[in-house]
């Protein structure tokens, strides 16, 4: 077996966190942001990073990428110390923080390219085909001589993915990449990065609050609460241990008052006068076809959608498995 | 190399793009550059000499010490904006980039409008060295020399405590000023008039006499007042390794803390 592109033993981090107590006084507290994480990345995986706000995920992924020392426990990043081999692992990594630019405000995406070529010293007779190329897949040509400033969101956040892509890493890693975009511009991008995983075999870590991204993009999740892995395994797994619900939105040719008992279904909602019935169903009591099968029998469906889990939930109802589970012993 | 060229081309040309902005930064950089000179003109309508010094050897004073802080101030004066940096995040960055934090930060900025004062320095420096009687030989020419380049050494390096001081002292810009803007100022004058405890503080902790009133005393072969010997003019480029020593390492110690480290 190769070696893991990501190895993480016992990660642990800690912020002091001083407020002011009176006059001269200040208080010292110790905040654990990540608490005994372990983790291993295969190369070519891609993997979800997920919890709530303040769960320890941007932390974990400075330590990954050499901006932050863990406090205890060892990291390797595509077999280096991150902050001991800050430089060369620079040059095997591709880092975006959704939040956070990395690119020059007053620059145009195509300097900013430029520049990131000289910094990563790419080869000038190679360089210009992969921007081509990441130009072309984002669809970057209609702005790529406008100042970084003075593009949307969506178009920045594509911006600073081919960046992070240029010196083509074996491992990229996106910190809420998607956060605040419009549904189009998250489309886009789940493609360009499904077909970057195809093309080039890259390694995705990604962290994110959207169910879809999780979805399309992963094939394993990593869970973390207060700095501990709470979960590691695939959604579906997750989804059917904390029994969350997919809802099924069913438009219906004739407005029905009640659909009765679906044996596995819960409704949710009937919106509009009785022409729209919400279902809510545990994926491993019944599936779709069946509940289907059932409507056709009862009244005439003209669409219809599936929602996902809600992430938030999802990870709302693991959270509270966990601390239920130390207390009371399972029967 | 080539990295840093192109980092600090787009800079520039930034900078340059709006040719009548840019033109109006300069001229506002010349008008300080004035300022200051005038304010050393005034001292001398109202006396004759200034500690030992006439007014032909204090404006040759004025224009080494501005030569070299303007200069310094134009290339790395930004990165007393460290919290700035950390916070907006460039920091980071900066660390997920190949290339060393500190080489990174100098370049990702440079403030050309300070030319201005760069050249009225440079027309008093011109119009006040023939104006001084200096003994013209080999070792004199080289000082004249390497003096200005060793100036803007010195305070470059102290830009770069400055900026070190604020990994610790996020609000601690005020007092990180001291150094710089507090040094340049004091280099503008003759060492010999403050008072010993000062004298030494501006020549061996914040080595600010060293960038302009020692190799002036050499000069001009005038003995140098206590504690400031008039030898030590040739340790200008000594003192100038030195705090660049102290910097780097202050730097590498910031930067430390930063990433938790030492914290
Ligand atoms: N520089 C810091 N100083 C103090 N506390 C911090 C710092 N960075 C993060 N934290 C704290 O660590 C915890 C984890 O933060 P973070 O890793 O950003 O979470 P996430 O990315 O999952 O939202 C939070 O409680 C946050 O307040
Ligand atoms: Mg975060």
């Amino acid at each position: 077996m190769t070696e893991p592109i990501i190895s993480v033993r016992d990660l642990r981090r800690e912020f002091v966190v001083r407020s002011p107590a009176g006059r001269l006084r200040r208080t010292r507290t110790v905040v654990a942001a990540v608490d005994g994480l372990s983790f291993d990345l295969e190369a070519g995986s891609a993997v979800g990073y997920i919890g709530a706000n303040g769960a320890g995920k941007s932390t974990t992924i400075k330590m990954l990428t050499g901006i932050l020392v863990p406090t205890a426990g060892t990291v390797r990043t595509c077999g280096l110390e991150p902050i001991r081999r800050r430089r060369e692992l620079a040059r095997q990594i591709g880092v975006v923080f959704g939040q956070r630019s990395q690119l020059w405000w007053d620059l145009p995406l195509r300097e900013s390219f430029r520049t990131l070529a000289a910094i990563h010293r790419l080869p000038t007779a190679s360089w210009p085909a992969r921007r081509d190329e990441l130009v072309e897949r984002l669809d970057l040509g209609s702005f790529m001589d406008t100042p970084v400033r003075q593009l949307s969101l969506g178009q920045r956040i594509r911006g600073e993915i081919a960046a992070a892509l240029l010196h083509s890493p074996p491992l990229l890693i996106l910190d809420e990449p998607t956060i605040g975009l419009d549904v189009l511009s998250k489309e886009r991008l789940r493609v360009f990065l499904a077909e970057q995983r195809a093309l080039h075999g890259t390694t995705l870590l990604l962290t994110t609050h959207d169910m879809d991204d999780v979805q399309r993009l992963t094939e394993r999740i990593i869970v973390v609460d207060h700095g501990r892995c709470v979960y590691d395994g695939t959604l579906t797994g997750l989804v059917a241990r904390v029994g969350a619900e997919r809802v099924m939105a069913v438009d219906l040719a004739e407005p029905v008052t009640s659909l009765g008992e679906i044996s596995g279904t819960r409704t949710v909602a009937v919106e509009s006068d009785g022409l729209r019935h919400r279902l809510a169903f545990a994926p491993e009591r019944t599936t779709a076809g069946a509940i289907l099968e059932a409507l056709g029998r009862r009244a005439q469906v003209r669409d219809l959608a599936i929602e996902e889990p809600d992430i938030e939930d999802v990870v709302r109802r693991l959270y509270l498995s966990q601390t239920r589970t130390p207390r009371s012993p399972s029967p | 190399m080539r990295a840093y060229r192109v980092l600090l081309g787009s800079r520039m040309r930034s900078q340059t793009a709006y040719r009548r902005s840019f033109a109006f930064d300069i001229l506002g950089s010349v008008g300080i550059g004035v300022v200051e000179f005038a304010e050393v003109y005034i001292i001398f309508t109202n006396v004759d000499v200034l500690g030992e010094l006439d007014f032909a050897a204090a404006a040759l004073l004025f224009a080494l010490a501005n030569v070299g802080f303007s200069v310094a101030d134009m290339v790395v004066g930004h990165v007393d904006r460290l919290p700035a940096y950390l916070r907006e995040g460039t920091l980071d960055a900066f660390l997920l980039r190949p290339l060393p934090v500190l080489a990174q930060l100098i370049t990702s900025d440079i403030s050309l409008r300070r030319l201005g004062r760069t050249g009225v320095a440079t027309a008093v420096f011109a119009v006040a060295l023939p104006l001084n009687d200096i003994v013209w030989t080999p070792a004199t020419v080289t000082l004249v020399v390497v003096a200005p380049v060793t100036a803007a050494a010195i305070f470059a390096a102290l830009f770069v405590c400055a900026a070190a001081i604020q990994f610790w002292l996020v609000e601690g810009g005020e007092f990180a000023n001291a150094f710089t803007y507090g040094g340049a100022y004091a280099s503008e004058y003759p060492a010999s008039i403050y008072s010993l405890p000062m004298r030494l503080l501006f020549s061996f902790v914040v080595p600010a006499a060293f960038a302009a009133y020692l190799p002036l005393l050499v000069l001009l072969d005038l003995p140098g007042p206590a504690g400031l010997p008039q030898w030590l003019g040739w340790c200008t480029p000594l003192a100038a390794a030195v705090i660049w020593a102290v910097a780097l390492a202050g730097w590498r110690a910031g930067l430390r803390h930063y990433t938790g480290a030492g914290s």
